[in-house]
């Protein structure tokens, strides 16, 4: 026979002191816990969502990031002559020869300096990314000293507002339009005309292509092609893989620093129900005793004891994801190690992620709350009702 | 002396909850210390950077180059005593994981910094080798590095695949200096890219410039600056500290973070803390109001609630602090080169101790409060 649920509940409801401070403890595990994970989907999301799984990446072997890279304007004409490459329309190929360069700019909040990037794009680059869209504004006028920014840096850095200046290889550039690119990576960069751009920093060479596959499966032929010509001593990626790629030292970052800290806190948390549930036991003795002498078998006692222990925890899970589901107002704006520029991403909330929060609560409430329900149980009728 | 008795008494009345109370306070000052000391090694950077030396770098950012040829307009800026050239190698050794310091320097480069000690011979052998390469203590630790080994590093910025042979191992002069920096010949690498990328050549990342005068670091960054305005490469010179202060600052969010998850930790045994003072203090009500009917002040009980909050407290903080220093020595270690200075600090200590106090303290506020006021009959008549 079962203990009614409501004698779990209630005993949760004639402390409240102490189930607030024990509940109160695991929401702030639960909090971080959530926190991390809403960090590492957001960073993920960003970066997966900058590259899309048609477009390829040339960049040159060994240099891992295109600020590293360097692709020669003979090899950039090979690679656009391959026969993998898309044709838009009227018969233009859809590529996008890029310059990307880091410059230094202010954050408008703290003057404190940060790596921006910045991507002088071919006519077909904004084409190939269709998530860019401008929001206020317009787009760069091909042969000007025209910009436009990322509403993240647009916002965010000082002379990258709408109608502002920023200065950089010698040259004033006026910021005529701002765009949102749908929360990827591309927010947090400045574009331009590829042809200004390098003359202004004196670059002869590009520093890398993109271009639409004709057809998606053609991707490993084409790398095939690429890889082996002796030429070229390039390398290519799809754009998803490349920025998946871009981002993995600092997700892995995340989530270990933050697994770690969410398993050492937990054992604080549990530590607390553990208490807590030792100390209603102790305190119940003769209810239990009671509860026995009445017909209820022991496992019925152990799970009554169980379910209180879970229900605290189900409410510090549910208090601490409530608290972590403000964390979405935030944006995380701190620097990428590979790519080394400024990145901005934020708090992202999934399904996964609440149901992953809420199972870890119960796990500590199980973990908490297993050996004061077990000396519940084991409890004999005669002594426990004797006890005062 | 029967005080302190009760106390210690009352204290060890439930061994159980003591012994886990303890524990959580334990691991909470254990893991707010090492947070604290991720914190500091973040700045270490900034700490060991010496006021004498300046950083002169191009303007746009650290990713442009400037010429070579800057060296000599910067010596005869006045204060400057010598000029190293040094570049990023960046450079892969075996998987991109491995990460550690690698940069192309002058030879004049180590005459700059008199906290990096190596020996003559090692550093005779050094100049003599193009191929050479003096390595830290800590790096060479990691890695298994010893003098005469070949290291292979796969160039990312430069290409090609890149021997170096290790002529020189440097230690600290203090703990602060950094021990995991790779030091290859600026000359050797300028060679091979006039070889094989010619237009890359002569180019150098950034000047370390040595003050012969540290208080006119100021003028002489001006003075670099105005000496390249309006030229391909203008240049933006800051003091070594100004520059690691704006690496760090690049990453502040994440400092920001772990600061903020620091204090959490504290919170969380607050609470765990406070619990068990409560139910000690409701399970003893019938106690302190038999201690009041025998004439006893409330501020006895008071004082006899506090005193056993702040030896549990003291306990916990005091074992807490003693083991941080071996975990840390063991997450140190297990970082390897990627934090270089890994010490606690006794900033770190005193921080510990201060919230191990704090955290007694605030969580005998609520319970003695409560037994403070209780009233005789009712406390009497209480069965916990």
């Amino acid at each position: 026979m079962q203990i009614p649920l409501t004698y779990s509940l209630r005993n949760l409801r004639t402390r409240k002191l102490t189930t607030a401070l024990t509940a109160g403890g695991m929401a702030l595990v639960v909090f971080v816990f959530a926190a991390v994970l809403m960090l590492d989907e957001g960073l993920r999301k960003t970066l997966i969502e900058t590259g899309s799984p048609d477009n390829v990446v040339i960049i040159r072997k060994g240099s891992e990031s295109e600020v590293q890279s360097g692709l020669e304007r003979d090899k950039a004409a090979i690679v656009e002559s391959q026969p993998q490459v898309a044709m838009g329309a009227g018969g233009v190929r859809m590529v996008s020869k890029e310059s990307i360069v880091l410059i230094t700019l202010l954050r408008r909040d703290s003057i404190k300096p940060a790596n921006v990037v910045i991507r002088g794009v071919s006519l077909m680059g904004p084409v190939l990314r269709p998530q860019v869209k401008i929001i206020s504004g317009r787009m760069f006028r091909p042969g000007t000293s025209e910009v436009i920014a990322g509403h993240a840096i647009s916002d965010r850095f000082e002379g990258a507002g709408l109608g502002e200046t920023v200065r950089f290889g010698g040259r004033e550039w006026t910021v005529v339009g701002a765009f949102d690119a749908a929360r990827s990576g591309f927010d947090s960069e400045l574009w331009g005309d590829v042809e200004q751009f390098m003359p202004a920093f004196r670059r002869p060479v590009y520093s890398s292509m993109v271009f639409k596959l004709e057809d998606t499966h053609q991707f490993e032929a084409f790398k095939q092609a690429i890889e082996d010509d002796p030429r070229l001593k390039l390398e290519a990626k799809r754009e998803t893989q490349y920025y998946a790629d871009q981002s993995e030292v600092l997700s892995k970052f995340i989530r270990y620093l933050g697994l770690t800290l969410s398993v050492i806190f937990s054992i604080g948390a549990i530590i607390g129900a553990m208490i807590t549930m030792y100390a209603a036991v102790a305190s119940r003795t003769n209810e239990i005793g009671t509860l026995r002498a009445l017909g209820f078998r022991r496992a019925s006692v152990l799970a009554a004891f169980l379910l209180e222990s879970l229900f605290l925890s189900l409410i510090g899970g549910v208090v601490g994801l409530l608290l972590a589901s403000f964390m979405q107002l935030f944006t995380v704006s701190t620097m990428n190690w590979q790519s080394w520029s400024e990145l901005a991403f934020s708090f992202t909330l999934t399904p996964a992620i609440v149901v992953n929060s809420l199972l870890f609560s119960l796990a500590m409430g199980l973990a908490g709350g297993f050996l004061p329900a077990l000396r519940a149980a084991r409890l004999g009728i005669v002594d426990a009702l004797r006890a005062a | 002396m029967h005080f302190f008795n009760l106390i210690l008494r009352n204290t060890l009345r439930h061994k159980l909850r003591t012994s886990l109370t303890l524990l959580g306070l334990v691991v909470a000052i254990v893991a707010f210390g090492l947070l604290s000391t991720v914190v500091d090694a973040w700045y270490a950077g900034v700490d060991s950077a010496s006021s004498a030396r300046l950083i002169t770098r191009n303007a746009i950012s650290l990713v442009f180059p400037m010429p070579a040829t800057y060296a000599q307009k910067i010596r005869q800026v006045d204060g400057v005593r010598g000029v190293a050239a040094a570049n990023w190698f960046g450079g892969v050794y075996k998987d991109p994981k491995n990460f550690f310091p690698q940069l192309a320097v002058d030879v004049t480069y180590f005459g700059m910094f008199p906290e990096f000690i190596v020996d003559e011979t090692q550093m005779r052998a050094w100049l003599r080798d193009r191929k050479g390469v003096i390595v830290g203590k800590k790096l060479a630790e990691t890695y298994d590095f010893k003098i005469g080994d070949t290291v292979v590093l796969k160039g990312t910025i430069f290409p090609g695949n890149w021997e170096f042979v290790i002529r020189g191992i440097y230690s600290g002069k203090t703990p602060k200096t950094d021990v995991s920096e790779f030091f290859l010949h600026w000359e050797y690498l300028n060679e091979t890219m006039k070889r094989n990328v010619p237009r890359r050549a002569n180019q150098v990342g950034l000047y370390m410039v040595e003050l012969s005068n540290p208080s006119r670091a100021a003028e002489a960054s001006r003075e670099i600056d105005a000496e390249f305005k309006n030229s391909l490469a203008e240049t933006l010179t800051e003091t070594e500290k100004a520059f690691q202060l704006g690496f760090v600052a690049m990453t502040e969010a994440i400092v920001v973070a772990i600061r903020a998850v620091s204090f959490l930790v504290i919170f969380i045994i607050l609470a765990v803390m406070a619990n068990t003072m409560a139910m000690t203090a409701r399970e003893r009500t019938a106690e302190y109001a038999t201690l009041k009917a025998l004439g006893f002040a409330p501020s006895f009980v008071v004082t006899l609630i506090f005193g056993e909050s702040l030896l549990l407290a003291f306990v916990g903080g005091a074992i807490g602090v003693a083991l941080t220093f071996p975990v840390a020595d063991v997450f140190g270690t297990a970082m390897g080169s990627l934090f270089p200075n890994f010490n606690v600090s006794m900033h770190t200590v005193v921080m510990q101790a201060v919230s191990a106090i704090a955290v007694g303290i605030i969580a005998a506020l609520a319970p003695s409060r409560y037994a403070a006021r209780v009233n005789i009959v009712d406390g009497l008549r209480s069965i916990g």
